[in-house]
């Protein structure tokens, strides 16, 4: 357009674009100058950028994306950064591998950093089925509370972090299996019947003046006792539980004993030894020994 | 008098010329002003950089361990060192106190001598008037900078434009590097800064600094005052008739205009139009149009106008801190009162001394450690084989003592509830003593039992925690969780 067909607005003065839609006119206000400055900036920049970092996606020939010429990836960034926080946890981890579990819990320092692990550590893989804080749940075991079916001292629990509980890949694995009486044909419905009346009056919650009660004491001796003591006291060398207390794994209910004596209950914990590393195992074993205050 | 016209005319207005809706910065060469103003303002100058620029290098021993600098925000150990004070994360509230303590101050010098923070104190005054400073020694007063800025480009312009852009980036970096000596060792960064090996965060803050120190005192300087700050519109509001405030006393000044020696000063203010306010005045108003934003209250134009009153030998005070209220009365020929107590001088004064004590009462008698007792909430209980509850507890104890302490833990005695520390031995008739390291925080692990099978929901007991050495006590309430009825 040459100058002298310029339309110009009158109240504003300004030049339009010579659009109209129902009288209304465009104006032709120019983006401002600090504004246009920092858009080419935006775009040499991009340029540069382009050059230096991965950035065109899917090019025939090349894998994946354009790689830059900077050698710079998330991937590599985020290994270098998880590499620079083992380095810098290294003296401390490698601390808690040379300390014995004991001297880790009476040592102040070490005992702080480990606690701090290990309720991270918990957190990540074992909270699932214990529980926050280890409150655990029907089947999965209570962290926080004075019952150890295999033991609850501080190498004990080591170990059965390390090995797991009946995890078969593991030959160190703990190990034990109880029968299922019911399901296996080793003993009656009425039998069966008979030995869990016994077992309630062993903690105290069943009625001792019962019959079957009474006939369940013999069958007691001869199926049970071998391995839950001839009292139901239990044995922690074979994972054997305490009849007699009032902690109940599956259920201190009539029916569910019941069915675990007819079903056999014989739950899995996995080896950690294998995915966590030997402090992390360390700092997991004192934290979960603080929770209830261990054995 | 011009005939103004209210009738609206019947032909169509004419088109006006376009307009820039932005109106371009008229420069400003302020005059350099003599007098007493001028001279408290240099004072102030000198003071206030002194203390900006010397504090960090002030040494207060504090032992071991702690560092030895006397005013140091130390966001890395989490402590704010203050002379003989040192400041927790967990005592935020005392840097609250001082920012309100800080704002009803200048409320208070506000209501009863307007403007002062900004004529005086503020860094922006205080920077600009530096840089200026700088500026006419390189360039001269107002008339040769007019002068220079008018006159083509030659080696005499380009030297002191280049040499005064050069002190000025030095002013600005000094200013930036010292700023970031509050919050690392002072003597460490000034080492380190300069063979590159100091935090990145001392060169991103340095050179942040060094830009706006720049920009603001030597491009921006009013514009700041007048666009970008808040603060004059607040304290402008806070002011009021009874503030004393840069004044011209236009009852004595109109009707203005020149005056030759010997004429009779019957009839006529005492104003002779020198236009001396004007030219003196860094923010580039005429304060003869009476109380304007833009005026940051730096008594120059009061400087100027009592030059050449004692010149044209009438009274001083032309110009001078008064209020509105005073010069209102003198025009109608009233006696002036001046009421520098007022209901909201006493109350920003009694509220200033209520915070004041409040602050200076927890300070004195802040004890040196302090005890969080955190209840598990997940499990909130478990049942033990016996059939007896237990809860789990995370005791905190903060020692912001220089020496380790030992403190001896135990349930007030009528509770009947059973305790152990875990990692700790307990030995029947023994007392639990948990020992805590100086300057830190130290977690313990707590297992508490009721005495009885059966339990009712929640319950509440002491935790008793005796400082072994001086027999402190710290009581804790807190509850404990069972099954419910």
């Amino acid at each position: 357009m040459s100058d002298h067909n310029k339309d110009i607005d009158q109240p504003t003065g300004v030049e339009t674009t010579g659009h109209e839609w129902d009288g209304i006119k465009e104006l032709n206000n120019p983006l401002p100058r600090w504004w246009l400055y920092i858009w080419y900036a935006t775009i040499a920049f991009s340029i540069v950028y382009m050059v230096i970092m991965p950035a065109i996606p899917a090019l025939p020939g090349l894998g994946t994306n354009t790689p830059g010429i900077g050698g710079h990836s998330d991937r590599m960034n985020v290994a270098a950064e998880i590499d620079d926080l083992r380095t810098g946890r290294a003296g401390t981890g490698s601390m808690l591998v040379d300390a014995s579990l004991e001297e880790i819990e009476t040592d102040r320092s070490l005992q702080q950093f480990a606690m701090a692990a290990g309720e991270s550590a918990f957190g990540d893989n074992c909270a699932t089925c214990h529980g926050a804080g280890g409150r655990g749940a029907k089947g999965y075991p209570t962290l926080a509370d004075d019952v150890w079916l295999w033991s609850g001292t501080l190498d004990g629990i080591e170990y059965t972090l390390r090995h797991g509980i009946r995890h078969d890949p593991d030959p160190e694995t703990r190990f034990s299996a109880m029968p299922a009486f019911g399901r296996d044909r080793l003993l009656t419905r009425a039998e069966i019947d008979d030995v869990v009346s016994h077992v309630m009056t062993l903690s105290g919650r069943g009625d001792d003046d019962n019959d079957a009660a009474g006939r369940g004491e013999d069958i007691f001796a001869a199926q049970c006792a071998s391995c839950h003591g001839p009292n139901g006291e239990g044995d922690k060398t074979i994972g054997a539980p305490d009849l007699t207390d009032q902690d109940w794994l599956f259920g201190g209910e009539y029916d569910e004993v019941y069915n675990s004596v007819y079903n056999a209950r014989n739950a899995h914990m996995p080896a950690w030894g294998e995915r966590l590393d030997d402090a992390t195992i360390k700092a997991l074993s004192v934290y979960v020994h603080s929770l209830g205050g261990g054995e | 008098m011009p005939q103004i016209n209210l009738i609206p005319s019947r032909s169509p207005p004419p088109v006006p010329p376009p307009q820039d809706l932005y109106a371009k910065r008229k420069q400003i060469y302020p005059k350099l002003a003599h007098g007493k103003f001028r001279t408290v303002k240099w004072v102030a100058m000198g003071v206030l950089l002194g203390v900006y620029y010397l504090i960090p290098w002030l040494r207060w021993e504090r032992g071991a361990g702690v560092p030895d600098q006397a005013v140091l925000a130390d966001f890395a150990g989490e402590r704010f060192f203050f002379f003989g004070i040192e400041i927790w994360p967990q005592e935020a509230y005392y840097l609250a106190g001082l920012m309100i303590l800080a704002a009803i101050g200048l409320f208070l010098v506000t209501s009863l001598f307007g403007r002062v923070w900004c004529g005086y104190a503020c860094p922006q005054t205080v920077w600009t008037d530096l840089y200026i400073w700088v500026e006419r020694a390189f360039e001269g007063d107002r008339a040769k900078r007019i002068r220079l800025d008018k006159a083509p480009w030659g080696l005499n312009k380009a030297a002191r434009k280049i040499g005064k852009h050069i002190v000025w980036v030095l002013i600005a970096f000094v200013t930036g590097g010292a700023f970031i000596l509050y919050f690392h060792d002072a003597r460490l960064i000034a080492q380190t800064f300069f063979i590159g090996e100091a935090p990145l965060s001392a060169y991103w803050f340095a050179g942040l600094l060094t830009f706006t120190t720049y920009a603001l005192a030597g491009t921006m300087r009013e514009q700041v005052c007048t666009y970008l700050c808040p603060w004059p519109r607040i304290q402008a509001a806070l002011t009021d008739e009874d503030a004393l405030n840069v004044t011209y006393r236009y009852d004595r000044g109109e009707p203005r205009g020149p005056h030759r020696k010997g004429e009779s000063w019957q009839g006529r203010g005492d104003c002779i139009d020198c236009k001396q306010c004007v030219q003196v005045c860094p923010v580039g108003i005429d304060i003869r149009d009476g109380p304007q934003l833009e005026c940051i209250h730096c008594a120059l134009c009061i400087d100027a106008c009592d030059g050449i009153m004692k010149t044209v030998g009438r009274p001083t005070g032309l110009i001078a801190y008064d209020t509105d209220t005073a010069v209102a009365a003198r025009a109608v020929g009233m006696k002036p009162k001046y009421r520098l107590v007022r209901a909201r001088t006493v109350l920003y004064f009694v509220l200033m001394t209520a915070i004041a004590s409040l602050m200076a009462f927890g300070l004195l008698n802040r004890g040196t450690i302090e005890v969080n007792v955190l209840k598990d909430r997940s499990p909130p209980y478990v049942r033990l084989s016996s059939g007896l509850i237990q809860n789990g507890y995370t005791l905190k104890l903060v020692n912001k003592a220089g020496e380790t302490r030992e403190m001896e833990i135990s349930i007030a005695d009528d509770e009947g509830f059973t305790l152990k520390v875990v990692g700790i031995e307990t030995v029947a008739g023994e007392p639990i003593l948990l020992p805590v390291a100086s300057n830190g925080v130290d977690r313990y692990r707590l297992l508490v039992t009721t005495p009885e099978q059966a339990s009712d929901g929640r319950q509440h007991f002491q935790l008793v925690l005796t400082d072994v050495e001086t027999g402190e006590i710290h009581t804790n309430r807190t509850s404990f969780m069972a099954p419910g009825e």
